[in-house]
């Protein structure tokens, strides 16, 4: 458990200020970030996907029904929900532990 | 000490090379994923233990078990590391006596 954290998480560093090479620190760094930004999001809808197969799909038939369909729908905004949620929660608690040491 | 995760890196390390805007961007970077990581970790248990059947809103009851999830994990976490640091300190003690 990290106890560190910093208390935002959009630090932002500009561009340039590089030894004068031919890559730019600061492109890269942008590039690096968008790159983790999919990387999470593609780890937020594979574990979605698991969660909401589970929950809404008894008997696979041959295809989605309007049900199923309505219980997937659902299902990915309360899985939303529930990572803001936990994410929340999380953060609170990084903050009070920061604050106790 | 040395329990816990391993944040504490070397200033002027290897990592990024001399640059040292990169290797603190590297830092906070590698703590945002431990973020990201626990919370799609802990989404995951927690919607096993606190969610029944999807419904139009999240309920304040599933909210509410949400975070008592959370700090019980983060309790369950803490409790295994001073637990082994605890045993493993009872160990040395032991070893170090023999030695004598």
């Amino acid at each position: 458990v990290s106890a560190g954290m910093e208390s935002g998480f959009g630090s932002d560093f500009g561009s340039g200020g590089g030894g004068g090479g031919k890559l730019d620190p600061g492109l890269i760094m942008e590039q690096v970030k968008v790159q983790i930004a999919v990387a999470n999001a593609q780890e937020l809808l594979q574990r979605m996907t698991d969660k909401c197969f589970r929950k809404c799909i008894g008997k696979p038939g041959g295809s989605l029904d309007n049900s199923e369909q309505k219980c997937i729908a659902m299902c990915m905004d309360r899985y939303m929900d529930s990572w803001n949620t936990v994410s929340r929660a999380y953060n609170s608690r990084l903050q009070r532990e920061r604050a106790n040491m | 000490g040395g329990s816990g995760s391993a944040m504490d890196a070397p200033s002027g390390a290897g990592l990024g090379g001399a640059d040292p805007q990169l290797q603190r961007f590297i830092e906070v970077e590698t703590q945002k994923q431990r973020f990201q990581q626990l919370v799609h970790q802990m989404t995951e248990l927690c919607w096993e233990k606190c969610m029944d059947k999807p419904g139009p809103k999240l309920d304040s009851r599933a909210e509410t078990c949400f975070v008592n999830c959370v700090e019980r994990f983060i309790d369950t976490s803490q409790f295994i590391l001073n637990r082994l640091e605890q045993t493993q300190k009872s160990k040395s003690a032991f070893s170090e006596s023999l030695s004598d």
